[in-house]
């Protein structure tokens, strides 16, 4: 239902009569994600009157391209989650605009233990998106189960399993089959591998790697962790206290960082 | 993790609750002798041909009680799924979704609460008479409070939990987060408590046919027979004795079951 209604406004804003509409959207067609100037926060709601404000985000202006991965670094507490959450479509903005030119995207989290269902198996956790989307019978739904869960490389064995009794690496990657088995053209992985052993973060990121060639994914890579961001990363955001000081590809950012931030935050990841 | 295993309270429990409910549906259908019957054989003890004596008219107390404790079974059940119902319900929107509800619902509940639980269930029944379903009616909606807030920490515990979020990304309608996605997981407090409700319900039940304020002739509960033997106490003690027996029994049962539950989440946590 939300699939198709956002599918009806990136048609609606995607495609135009006249012949210079059309060609804003040959070079849209090349963008999965445009945030416009957004700023925002969070409202406590108050019994009486609007609550308390809080700022988070000021003036934050990017856009993510087809294929690409884009970091986004930044300290804790910076509002990378806020961003995340006002990407999809928990927060609303303030002031500014986000415009998606794909599917409904979804996120992988941080933390594997708490982003499966502990009272369901796994083959039911990656069953559900399908389900609710009502468009598949039965068999085609445990199909596209068993072909997800091939494609993130785990065993059909583990379909039978509670989250329980599963690793924190397996965990994460059914997380990703969950996320991915709908088919969506943009992901935002949320810290995806902070909570992992160093060599299950190393597959991990293969994994992420793989899958964006395969299912032709683009990516919004949260992290704190500048050596991954390195790793994994076509371009990078730098983000300070709500506000973007400084983006361009990781070698540009990385090689010659123009802020005297992003020169602190390179040299602590020493 | 360690898969859930069963433990020596749940089977104790479950094998001592088990036979009363067996005891007592078999009531519904067959007893010794007519409960209501009179015979000549008035105030006899415990004997091969009354098991639990006869009363001053000399009915069979095993009869009685056969019968009397499914009415108390059926008062007792009905008023845990009137109240672990409602409370459900109220619980899983004022957690779910907060705000002005939760507000508005919670603080009726502190009203709920702030009554004691007998004096409220007496409001109840002087509105609407004495009598076995109004009897379900006032316990029930006294049990309300008590499951609405624990559930209502239940749901909102899971509200920003990450595999809630993803349900609410995939489109999933709030009736299915609450249902499917976050009912399951309220399980391992709702049914220990279930339990504890289950008892106390035995109890408030036996207390207030006890004052006279419950079940109506014909249908006899525990409670009635209890204030009955109570008249009879110094002639026929067995049958106060055995009235007793059976509620301690079946509350013993049902807590033992409770119990075992508890100890079964923590093994596993």
């Amino acid at each position: 239902m939300a699939d198709s209604i956002l599918d009806t406004i990136t048609t609606m804003t995607g495609l135009g009569a006249d012949p210079a509409a059309e060609a804003v959207t040959e070079a849209q067609r090349q963008l999965v994600l445009e945030v416009n100037l957004v700023s925002g926060g969070y409202r406590t709601p108050g019994l009486f009157g609007k609550g308390k404000y809080q700022q988070v985000l000021y003036d934050v202006d990017f856009n993510i391209r087809h294929g690409e991965i884009m970091g986004l670094v930044g300290e804790s507490g910076t509002g990378k989650s806020t961003l995340a959450r006002m990407i999809l479509g928990m927060l609303e903005p303030e002031e500014g605009s986000i415009v998606h030119y794909t599917k409904r995207p979804q996120i992988i989290f941080q933390d594997p233990y708490s982003s499966l269902n502990p009272a369901y198996t796994v083959e039911w956790s990656l069953e559900e998106p399908l389900r609710v989307f009502g468009k598949y019978d039965e068999a085609e739904r445990k199909r596209r189960v068993r072909d997800m869960l091939a494609k993130v490389e785990l065993p059909q064995e583990v379909l039978s399993a509670k989250p329980s009794e599963l690793s924190g690496g397996q965990r994460q990657r059914v997380s990703i089959a969950a996320a991915l088995i709908r088919r969506p053209r943009f992901i935002i992985a949320d810290e995806p591998v902070s909570a992992l052993d160093v060599t299950i973060q190393a597959q991990i990121l293969q994994l992420l790697r793989d899958l964006r060639e395969e299912l032709d994914l683009s990516y919004l890579f949260i992290s704190h962790d500048l050596n991954v961001v390195y790793q994994l990363c076509d371009r990078v955001l730098v983000m300070k206290k709500g506000r973007i000081v400084e983006q361009g590809t990781v070698d540009e950012v990385y090689d010659h960082p123009k802020e005297e931030y992003t020169k602190q935050l390179l040299a602590a990841a020493q | 993790m360690m898969k859930k295993k069963w433990n020596g309270y749940l089977i104790a429990g479950c094998i001592i609750t088990g036979i009363i409910i067996l005891w007592i549906l078999i009531g519904r259908f067959y007893t010794p002798y007519p409960p209501t019957k009179m015979s000549s054989a008035k105030l006899q003890g415990p004997s091969p041909a009354h098991l639990f004596g006869t009363d001053k008219f000399g009915r069979d107390i095993f009869s009685r009680v056969m019968q009397g404790s499914g009415t108390t079974l059926l008062i007792a059940a009905l008023t845990i799924l009137i109240g672990s119902g409602a409370g459900i319900i109220i619980g899983a929107i004022t957690g779910y979704f907060g705000g002005m509800v939760d507000e508005v619902l919670m603080r009726f509940n502190d009203a709920l609460t702030a009554f004691p639980s007998i004096l409220l269930a007496l409001v109840i029944i002087s509105i609407l008479g004495p009598g076995k379903y109004n009897v379900i009616i006032a316990l029930g909606i006294v049990f309300i409070p008590s499951y609405a807030r624990m559930m209502r920490t239940a749901f909102a515990a899971q509200r920003d939990v990450n595999y809630i979020i993803s349900a609410r990304l995939m489109g999933a309608s709030s009736l299915r987060i609450l249902l499917i996605h976050m009912l399951p997981n309220t399980l391992h407090v709702l049914l220990p408590a279930l339990t504890i409700g289950f008892n106390n319900a035995v109890l408030a039940e036996a207390s207030m046919s006890f004052l006279g304020i419950g079940v109506t002739p014909p249908d006899v509960s525990m409670g009635y027979m209890l204030s009955e033997a109570q008249g009879m106490f110094r002639s026929a003690p067995w049958y106060a004795l055995s009235v007793g027996g059976v509620i301690a029994l079946l509350v013993f049962g049902v807590s033992l079951i409770g119990e075992g539950m508890q100890r079964m989440n923590e093994e596993v946590d």
